[in-house]
C-alpha cells in the first residue's frame, strides 16, 4: 500500500489532519502544539498542500499515540468556527447520526447488575492464570 | 448446544495469553502499528470510525444462555451497554478500547466465545440455519457438518494466509434459511435416489463488487469425503486464486474465470490423491462430535395445548406475533420463536445488554438455555413448549423484541453503514429506520406479504443487497449520499440477483421510493397472496420502474 506520505495530497480549501488514538480509537486531532486534541475546535487548520504535507508527515512520525492519520477537509462557518469538512469527517467528530440504542428496561430488582458484572469480572480475573499476565512474585528482602 | 472440551479452552487461554502481550508490546512500542494490525485482525478486532469494533463469533449461530450473558457483560463492562448481530452469525461491539480488549477477550474465553477468524483472509465463522436441529423440514442438524468443519479449518496452517477471506455456509433443510448459494462454499446436505444423504457443494457465491450465485461442482458428495473434498477446493483456490488484485481475489473470481467445469476438473485432481488418506471420515470421529451437541429432555407434549388455544382467541396482539413469529417445531408441543431485533425505528440487529440479559433469562426458563442467532439478525429461542407461548411473549413484548414483523417489509437487513463502519460511504441505519416507520402500521406491513428489504452502506454489501428482494446499495456521488435500488433478488434455495430497478436517489427520497415500490406492488400483483417477489418475476422490473420513476 502507498504511503500517505507517498501520495500526491490535493489541497483545495482548509484542512486538519486527523487519525484516531491507538490506546482506545477515539477520533483526534492535530493541533498547534504538535499534539493531539479530540476536539476539531482545537485542531490546526491549513489551506495549502505543503503545509498539509509537513503536518502529516509530523504526525505519521508519532507511531504511538495516534494511527491512521491522514489529511481531512474542514469547512470555516462565518464566525471562524472549525466544522468537519464532509458527511463522514462529520459522523467521525460527532459520532454516529442515529441515537445509540438505550434500554428502557429496568435491572432485575433482585440483583444489582454492577455489582453482578464486577462479580463476573472478578471470576474471570480469578480463572486460570492463562487468561492473566503472570505477576512477578514479590521480591523477597 | 455443544459442549466444548479442554482443548478448546486451553486453545482460547493461550490465545488471549498471547493477545494480552501483543497489546503491551503495541502499547510499549515494541510492535509497529504494521506488525500489529495483522494481529489484531486475526482476533478480529477492527479500527473503525470512532473506535476499535470486536467482532465475535458464534459458530452456527447457537448461544448458550450463558453466553448470552457473557455477551452482555462485556456489553455493559467494555462497550456502550449495546451489541450488534451481524449477517453471518456474529455480533460485533462498536466501541472496545484496545487497552481493555485481554481483559474483554478473556471474559468471552470463559464463555467460550472469541474472535478468531472473524477477520482476515482465512476461513470465517462457518454459518448454518438458524432452526438447525429443530426445523421440521431438514433431513438432520447441520451443526454436526459446520462443527467438524470449524474444527478442521480453525487456525489450519494451510488456509490461513489465503487470497481472500473464505465463507462456508452449510444447511440440511428442504428451504435454505442459510443462504448458502452466496457464500464461498455452499453445502446442502439432501438425499439422494438410494436414500443416502450427501452434500450437494457449490463454490464461488459471493456478494460484494462481483456478485455471483454458486455453482454446483459436485451434486453428491459422500459425507466420509467432506473435509478431503473442501480440502482439494481450498487448496485449489489457494495454488491458484489471485493475489494481484484484492477486487479479483476472491474464488468467485477463480470460478467465474476458469468456469465451472475446469475448476471441478482441478478439484478433483487435487482431491484424487487425498480422498482416501487420512481426511477420510470415521464414522465414529463424526458420532462424538455429533454426541457433543446435547439436546433437551423434551417432554411429551402436544400441539395446540389448551393456554395456547385461549390466548390465540382472546388476544389479537398475541394472536398477530404467534402467526408471524412462531414456527413449528420437529417435536409434538413445541415451537421455534424468532424475536425480532428490528424495532421501529431502531437499528436493525441491536440488542441492548438488558435486554441480552433478559434474553438469557427467559432461554433458560422456556427454551432449555438456548439461543439461535440467523443472518437475518433476529435472535431464535429454539425449543419452546407451545404452553409456555403466551407467558414468554408477554416477557418478550416488555422488552421490546417481540414486534411480530418477522419476514415482513420492516424485517430489515442492514450493515452499519457510515454511522460505523470506515468502508461504508452512506449511512444505512437512519434509511432502515425510517423504513420502519413507514411501515409500522403492521396491518400494512403484513397486507404487503413476505417482502425483505436487505440494505449494504457501499458496494462490499455486508447488508446482502444484491439478494433482498428489495436491496438498496449506499454510494456517494460528489459527497452526496445516494441509494441505489434493485430488485428481484431472493436469498434461499431459489436465489437470484436482483435487478437495477433505475437511478440512484437522493438520501431524502429513498424511503419514498420504496413506498411507492410497495404502492406499485399492490396495484400490480394478481392477487393479494402473489409475493412481490413472486410479482417481480412474473412481470420484470420495468412496470415497478415506471411507476417509480413517472413523478421524479
Amino acid at each position: 500500500m502507498t504511503s500517505p506520505l507517498q501520495q500526491k495530497l490535493k489541497v483545495a480549501g482548509p484542512v486538519v489532519v486527523t487519525g484516531n488514538r491507538l490506546l482506545d480509537g477515539a477520533v483526534v486531532y492535530r493541533s498547534d502544539d504538535g499534539g493531539w486534541s479530540a476536539d476539531l475546535a482545537a485542531a490546526t487548520v491549513v489551506t495549502t498542500a505543503a503545509a498539509a504535507s509537513t503536518m502529516l508527515a509530523a504526525a505519521l512520525a508519532d507511531k504511538l499515540e495516534v494511527i491512521d492519520a491522514y489529511v481531512a477537509p474542514v469547512k470555516l462557518s462565518a464566525d471562524r468556527q472549525v466544522l468537519p469538512g464532509n458527511l463522514r469527517e462529520q459522523i467521525r467528530c460527532n459520532g454516529p447520526t442515529i441515537p445509540l440504542p438505550v434500554s428502557s428496561l429496568q435491572p432485575p430488582a433482585s440483583e444489582d447488575v454492577d455489582a453482578r458484572d464486577k462479580r463476573r469480572h472478578d471470576e474471570a480475573s480469578s480463572w486460570p492464570d492463562l487468561f492473566r499476565p503472570s505477576t512477578p512474585s514479590p521480591q523477597a528482602g | 448446544m455443544y459442549i466444548y472440551d479442554d482443548f478448546d479452552r486451553t486453545l482460547l487461554a493461550e490465545r488471549v495469553r498471547d493477545f494480552r502481550d501483543q497489546v503491551e508490546r503495541r502499547l510499549a512500542g515494541e510492535l509497529s502499528e504494521e506488525e500489529f494490525k495483522p494481529l489484531r485482525l486475526m482476533n478480529g478486532v477492527y479500527l473503525q470510525l470512532h473506535a476499535y469494533m470486536l467482532r465475535i463469533a458464534i459458530p452456527y449461530g447457537t448461544l448458550g444462555s450463558d453466553q448470552l450473558r457473557m455477551l452482555a457483560h462485556v456489553a455493559r463492562r467494555y462497550d456502550r451497554n449495546y451489541g450488534h448481530f451481524t449477517t453471518r452469525q456474529n455480533i460485533q461491539f462498536n466501541w472496545i478500547k484496545l487497552h481493555e480488549l485481554p481483559d474483554a477477550m478473556a471474559d468471552l474465553a470463559r464463555a467460550g466465545l472469541h474472535g478468531m477468524q472473524t477477520s482476515g483472509n482465512c476461513v470465517r465463522n462457518i454459518t448454518t440455519d438458524q432452526w438447525a436441529g429443530v426445523a421440521p423440514d431438514e433431513i438432520e442438524d447441520a451443526r454436526v457438518w459446520a462443527e467438524l468443519l470449524r474444527q478442521h479449518l480453525t487456525l489450519h496452517p494451510e488456509f490461513s494466509f489465503l487470497p481472500r477471506k473464505f465463507k462456508i455456509a452449510v444447511t440440511a433443510a428442504a428451504q435454505d434459511r442459510a443462504a448458502v448459494k452466496v457464500h464461498d462454499i455452499g453445502l446442502r446436505l439432501h438425499r439422494n435416489g438410494a436414500g443416502e444423504s450427501g452434500f450437494e457443494v457449490m463454490v464461488g457465491g459471493g456478494l460484494g463488487r462481483t456478485p455471483f450465485l454458486g455453482k454446483t461442482i459436485k451434486p453428491f458428495l459422500p459425507k466420509r469425503d467432506l473435509l478431503s473434498y473442501i480440502e482439494a477446493i481450498m487448496r485449489t483456490y489457494n495454488q491458484y486464486g489471485r493475489r494481484d488484485n484484492i477486487y479479483k481475489a476472491r474464488i468467485k473470481i477463480l470460478v467465474h474465470e476458469l468456469g465451472a467445469e475446469r475448476f471441478a476438473r482441478a478439484v478433483e485432481e487435487e482431491w484424487s490423491p487425498i480422498r482416501d488418506g487420512p481426511l477420510a471420515l470415521d464414522p465414529a470421529v463424526v458420532a462424538e462430535i455429533a454426541s457433543r451437541f446435547r439436546y433437551p429432555d423434551y417432554r411429551p407434549l402436544t400441539d395446540d395445548p389448551s393456554e395456547l388455544l385461549r390466548a390465540r382467541s382472546e388476544d389479537k396482539r398475541f394472536r398477530s406475533w404467534l402467526a408471524n413469529s412462531v414456527a413449528n417445531h420437529k417435536v409434538p408441543g413445541y415451537a421455534i420463536v424468532t424475536l425480532s431485533l428490528k424495532p421501529v425505528g431502531g437499528p436493525p440487529g441491536d440488542a441492548t445488554a438488558a435486554q441480552m440479559d433478559t434474553i438469557a433469562d427467559l432461554a433458560d426458563r422456556y427454551s432449555y438455555g438456548e439461543i439461535r442467532v440467523g443472518h437475518e439478525q433476529n435472535l431464535v429461542l429454539p425449543h419452546v413448549a407451545q404452553s409456555d407461548l403466551p407467558a414468554l411473549w408477554r416477557a418478550l413484548d416488555a422488552i421490546g423484541v417481540a414486534t411480530p414483523n418477522v419476514g415482513l417489509i420492516s424485517d430489515i437487513i442492514a450493515c452499519p453503514g457510515l454511522d460505523y463502519c470506515s468502508l461504508a460511504n452512506a449511512r444505512s441505519i437512519p434509511v432502515a429506520e425510517e423504513i420502519t416507520r413507514r411501515f409500522a402500521d403492521l396491518d400494512l406491513a403484513s397486507s404487503l406479504g413476505r417482502l425483505h428489504i436487505n440494505i449494504s452502506g457501499c458496494i462490499n454489501a455486508c447488508g446482502h443487497h444484491h439478494v433482498g428482494h428489495i436491496g438498496i446499495l449506499g454510494v456517494e456521488k460528489n459527497g452526496e449520499e445516494y441509494y441505489q435500488v434493485t430488485i428481484g433478488g431472493r436469498a434461499g434455495e431459489d436465489a437470484e440477483l436482483g435487478a437495477i430497478l433505475g437511478p440512484a436517489v437522493p438520501y431524502g427520497e429513498i424511503a419514498d421510493v420504496i413506498e411507492d415500490i410497495a404502492a406499485a406492488y399492490v396495484e400490480l400483483r394478481e392477487r393479494p397472496d402473489e409475493l412481490f417477489i413472486d410479482a417481480v418475476a412474473r412481470i420484470g422490473v420495468e412496470p415497478f420502474k415506471e411507476r417509480v420513476y413517472a413523478a421524479r
